[in-house]
């Protein structure tokens, strides 16, 4: 077991035939991930990488079987191709793109409200269950199969997260970037009640930043409803207010928004607060004896 | 993208929301024109001078002066224009005023009868809505009301379906108090105000005050318009609001070269690829007895020419004692970046701070050995834990 991606998953990669779409399509099929075909509208009929390109997403659907969704589309039509995406009948949505503007993923998650579908991102690094599907654009290597659930909203943070918790020898059951932007799919609570429902996982490991209000939002569902051990690093104690610190959502707006006000509410409710970012698998692992 | 409140009043206005006659002057020679055409229009010889700079908190300082004749006019704009303004925004060092506002004074003879509000309209991340926030308590500093008086702050959520509806733009009204002329002046205020916030893809649209004025008018007289930046690529023309005068020098060369920088006040030096990691790294720093000196993402291209202007812009700083990178390459190859590490560091000849690198990932041993052999002032690391250790070496 496992969340949202596993062996079985059939990946559609949308925006395939473009430079980002063509090189992690490639390196999605080489992890493993059963990669059915791709989307360039106007390129339907040709076959790329060996696999069939659509001109619509529910024609792939049909022809291919496929559940989830890989888009790596340009931030100005990323939020139409995420619409078709879910129109189409995809469950698991995982959103590559960065910079999309945030008129249009409100319109989007308005759209996705009520549907049986998880949009993952955007401006994600994606969502990996190691040894099974790689459907975003994490390095695949530095992964191995375990019992550590991580979420995270940023990128090469969660890889410094997953190296350590490999070399830690623990493992990771499935690792989910959701996303730095301002408004985002799955939310860090989304995956913590997931995680909290996978018997593969053990404990949870959860790097959140400034900005916001999604990790103490989990944090108090965790304090009236978690059955496992969460750890989570915080980053962003050192930041300013009122800059934006590199993603859009990483802005410290107001008193709540502050790391250190994140810390004290997630340790009042119980999580484990990894204290430095250099102690990232071992306080997991403290927190799992 | 932060733009002049002049310039987002000439887009307000353009959207059919109501705000002063006005016009924006860069020399002193332009005022008394401008306020002779601004005295015919509306029939005051008062007019209002505000400070053109990328800060609140403008008339504390003296930049949002009155005159009552035109030698005070002329006044006020000479010493305005290149004096230096200094807010609780701008920091000791304080903003050179390069353009000014000039405006009819809405106040004038009519003091009593002015009402002041608030209102903005805000992204309320938890439910991914647009929402209007509003109060009474308009003219002063919002965030004391949220604190001293927070029930006087209300939000109206917004449905992305459809927009800001008429009984929402009613209520809004009636919790400001309004009636007759000034009431539906309002509604119509309202409802242009949230129509320009989606026309122009704004981020955050803040007028303070916003006046109903004894002729039962409805005017923004402040604007604070900032634009989403994820949305330049549907507005080319929002390149020309740009203002670069109001941006720090290192952080636009930083954006010519698709590099992420943020100056700060500290003494460690840091580069790092992606957001979330470059703030990690910064904690370790702090964590390590130093203060980080700058955030710097280089993004997921990290090369010699990423690096190399990353060198540049963090060296500027004189207070920068020691610099620490720290890559984690996933599809960016460590040893290319050591390898662009190393020629960045003989390029510039004299790096004159020591250099903590730290790269993790793909190839990372090839990255060590590289760094090794080159003979340089650069210290390698491997894990985050090793690279906070060097660091405190120096302190």
């Amino acid at each position: 077991m496992s969340i949202l991606v596993n062996k079985n998953s059939i990946v559609l990669v949308q925006g395939f035939t473009g430079s980002e779409g063509t090189f992690h399509a490639q390196q999605m099929i080489e992890y493993g991930t059963r990669i059915a075909g791709g989307i360039t509208p106007g390129k339907g009929g040709q076959m790329h990488l060996g696999r069939p390109v659509f001109n619509r997403v529910d024609e792939a659907v049909r022809e291919t079987g496929a559940d989830t969704s890989a888009i790596f589309v340009p931030a100005v039509s990323a939020a139409d191709a995420i619409l078709e995406a879910a129109d189409a009948g995809i469950k698991v949505i995982v959103c590559i793109t960065e910079g999309i503007p945030v008129l249009d993923m409100i319109r989007v998650k308005h759209y996705l409200e009520g549907k049986n579908v998880h949009l993952i991102g955007p401006n994600c690094p994606g969502i990996i269950t190691p040894g099974e599907a790689k459907v975003g654009i994490m390095p695949g290597f530095i992964h191995r199969k375990g019992h550590i659930g991580i979420v995270s909203r940023s990128g090469t943070l969660t890889y410094e997260a997953v190296d350590q918790v490999t070399r830690s020898g623990m493992g990771q059951s499935t690792c989910i970037g959701i996303g730095g932007d301002p408004v985002i799919g799955t939310s860090v609570l989304d995956a913590v009640k997931m995680f909290m429902k996978d018997p593969e996982t053990d404990g949870i490991i959860l790097i959140g930043e400034i900005g916001g209000n999604m990790e103490t939002e989990a944090a108090r569902w965790i304090q009236a409803n978690g059955n496992k051990q969460v750890a989570a690093l915080i980053a962003g104690l050192t930041a300013p207010k009122g800059r934006r610190m590199g993603h859009a959502g990483a802005i410290i707006a107001g008193k709540e928004d502050t790391a250190s006000e994140k810390i004290r509410i997630m340790r009042e409710c119980g999580v484990h607060i990894i204290e430095s970012p250099a102690d990232i698998a071992s306080t997991m692992k403290e927190a799992l004896k | 993208m932060n733009i002049h409140e002049y310039q987002g009043k000439k887009l307000l206005k353009a959207a059919a929301v109501n705000v002063p006659e006005g016009g924006m002057i860069d020399c002193a020679e332009q005022a008394e024109t401008l306020a002779g055409m601004l005295q015919k229009k509306t029939g005051k010889n008062s007019w209002v001078i505000k400070a053109q700079i990328h800060a609140g908190g403008r008339s504390k300082g003296g930049g949002v002066r009155i005159a009552e004749s035109l030698p005070q006019l002329r006044k006020h704009v000479t010493d305005m224009l290149g004096m230096q303004l200094v807010t609780h925004q701008t920091g000791p060092e304080g903003k050179k005023v390069r353009r000014l506002l000039i405006e009819e004074n809405v106040y004038h003879a009519s003091k009593n009868s002015v009402n002041e509000f608030y209102i903005s309209i805000v992204l309320n991340r938890a439910t991914a809505r647009l929402n209007f926030m509003y109060s009474t308590e308009g003219g002063m500093d919002i965030e004391v009301v949220a604190e001293r008086t927070p029930y006087l702050i209300h939000r109206e959520e917004i449905h992305p379906g459809l927009g800001l509806q008429q009984f929402q733009a009613r209520k809004i009204a009636f919790d400001l108090g309004l009636n007759g002329n000034a009431f539906k002046e309002m509604i119509r205020f309202l409802l242009n105000l949230y129509k320009a916030y989606v026309d122009l893809d704004a981020s955050l649209i803040e007028i303070n005050p916003l006046v109903r004025t004894s002729d039962e008018r409805i005017l923004a007289l402040d604007a604070k318009i900032i634009l989403d930046d994820n949305a330049l690529i549907r507005h080319p023309d929002y390149e020309q609001l740009r203002d670069p005068d109001e941006e720090d020098d290192a952080e636009t060369e930083a954006l010519k070269s698709n590099l992420n920088f943020i100056k700060l006040r500290g003494n460690v030096g840091c580069m790092v690829n992606g957001a979330g990691l470059a703030m990690a790294t910064m904690d370790i720093i702090k964590l390590s007895g130093g203060e980080p000196a700058n955030f710097l993402d280089v993004g997921g291209t990290a090369n010699a020419r990423t690096v190399e202007s990353g060198f540049r812009i963090i060296l500027r700083d004189p207070d920068v004692k020691i610099i620490l990178i720290n890559i984690f390459g996933g599809i960016v190859r460590c040893d290319r970046v050591a390898q662009g590490v190393v020629d960045a560091f003989r390029s510039l000849k004299k790096v004159r701070v020591p250099v903590v690198v730290r790269l993790q990932g793909t190839n990372a041993e090839e990255a060590m050995e590289i760094i090794k052999q080159s003979g340089l002032d650069v210290h390698p690391a491997l894990s985050l834990q090793d690279a906070g250790d060097l660091i405190k070496e120096f302190f």
